[in-house]
């Protein structure tokens, strides 16, 4: 992939803030490839039950464990809260942990934030040709799109793509309050509220079969859009 | 007045039971006035109801309804809509005061690990 060039050296300054349930199987893997670029991660453990908890930490990730369930939304705002209360970071990167994101991607998206001084960089599978969804999931993503241009006033060509750089002045003005997927429209509305410059960053989503697995399903996107309807 | 008076009296004993029931609840205070008010006309009704059933077959023909059964099955559709609507806001107020409380608990854990806690290891942030 020659789009994204060769980052010298870890990127201290900012936090990767992974959201973390039931992923014991890759999330090792995922943040022992992410730390050499960003030493400091912090996972929400989202009251896993198969150590998925223990798996991260050992892995050398900071992790804030929720004493119950309470959905991916809810995981990132407090990941988000930790990095704004206990770091002085300048830059949160929201990542997923089932190693659909790659670790070149993120790095990018913090020297785009540093050079453009943009406060938000969204990523987008959509800016280019790379992305493979599928037919159905690119009907329910574009579908996901308009719905959430239609309420935030964003141009986006991407909206439930988990990889997300904010700048820390933008994230504190976050407060995510949809606890389940819907978040992904609410974190748009909130950045998108706060008026500052934001930019679009091409990346390439890595469709596994474990994440496609665990990806969302025809009948959760119902959900969702309800969800994001009635507040 | 008195003809079936044993289910008379279970309806009416039924309605002061969900009265007093009501009454305990606390909130704040105009809303809660705004609530006992309602509940006073509320009980009215319902014992006049009882007491003289052809009224609300009467009440229902000046509003267009057949039988006084079938007004109370529509209002009774109406409050369980209503009711519907009230507690899925109450839930969802306190999912969000769980959400905050949770995660605050998580985060003290981790930033200021508790002696002993397995939890949030001495990783010293920044």
């Amino acid at each position: 992939m020659s789009l994204t060039p060769p980052v010298a050296g870890p990127i201290a300054d900012a936090w990767l803030v992974i959201p973390l349930f039931n992923e014991a199987t890759v999330i090792g893997e995922v943040i022992a490839g992410a730390r050499e670029t960003f030493p400091h991660i912090v996972c929400v453990d989202d009251a896993s039950t198969d150590g998925s908890g223990r798996a991260a930490r050992e892995a050398g990730a900071v992790v804030v464990t929720h004493p119950f369930n309470l959905g991916q939304g809810a995981a990132l705002q407090t990941g988000i809260d930790y990095v704004l209360r206990a770091t002085d970071a300048q830059y949160v990167v929201t990542f997923d942990a089932d190693g659909q994101h790659r670790v070149e991607d993120a790095a990018a998206m913090v020297e785009r934030a540093r050079e453009e001084e943009a406060a938000i960089v969204f990523g987008s599978r959509f800016l280019d040709g790379r992305t493979k969804p599928g037919l159905l999931r690119r009907i329910i993503l574009k579908g996901a799109v308009w719905i959430t241009n239609q309420q935030t006033g964003l141009r986006l060509s991407d909206a439930h793509n988990g990889l997300r750089v904010i700048r820390r002045d933008a994230a504190e003005h976050l407060d995510l309050e949809q606890n389940r997927m819907a978040h992904a429209t609410e974190i748009v509305l909130q950045l998108a509220r706060t008026r500052l410059p934001w930019v679009e960053h091409p990346v390439l989503i890595v469709y596994t079969d474990y994440s496609r697995a665990k990806g969302q399903s025809l009948m959760n996107s119902i959900n969702i859009l309800i969800d994001t309807i009635v507040k | 007045m008195l003809d079936q008076p044993l289910i008379k009296v279970i309806l009416l004993v039924g309605i002061v039971g969900v009265t007093i029931l009501l009454t305990r609840s606390t909130a704040g205070a105009r809303h809660q006035a705004v609530r006992r008010l309602l509940l006073v006309g509320f009980v009215l009704l319902a014992a006049m109801a009882i007491l003289f059933p052809p009224l609300l077959t009467q009440v229902a023909q000046t509003v267009g309804v057949g039988r006084g059964a079938d007004l109370l099955l529509y209002g009774l559709t109406i409050t369980f809509l209503g009711y519907v609507a009230a507690s899925y806001r109450r839930m969802r107020q306190l999912e969000q005061q769980n959400t905050v409380l949770a995660r605050h608990i998580a985060l003290s854990d981790a930033i200021r690990p508790r002696p002993g806690s397995t939890n949030g290891s001495a990783h010293d942030p920044r």
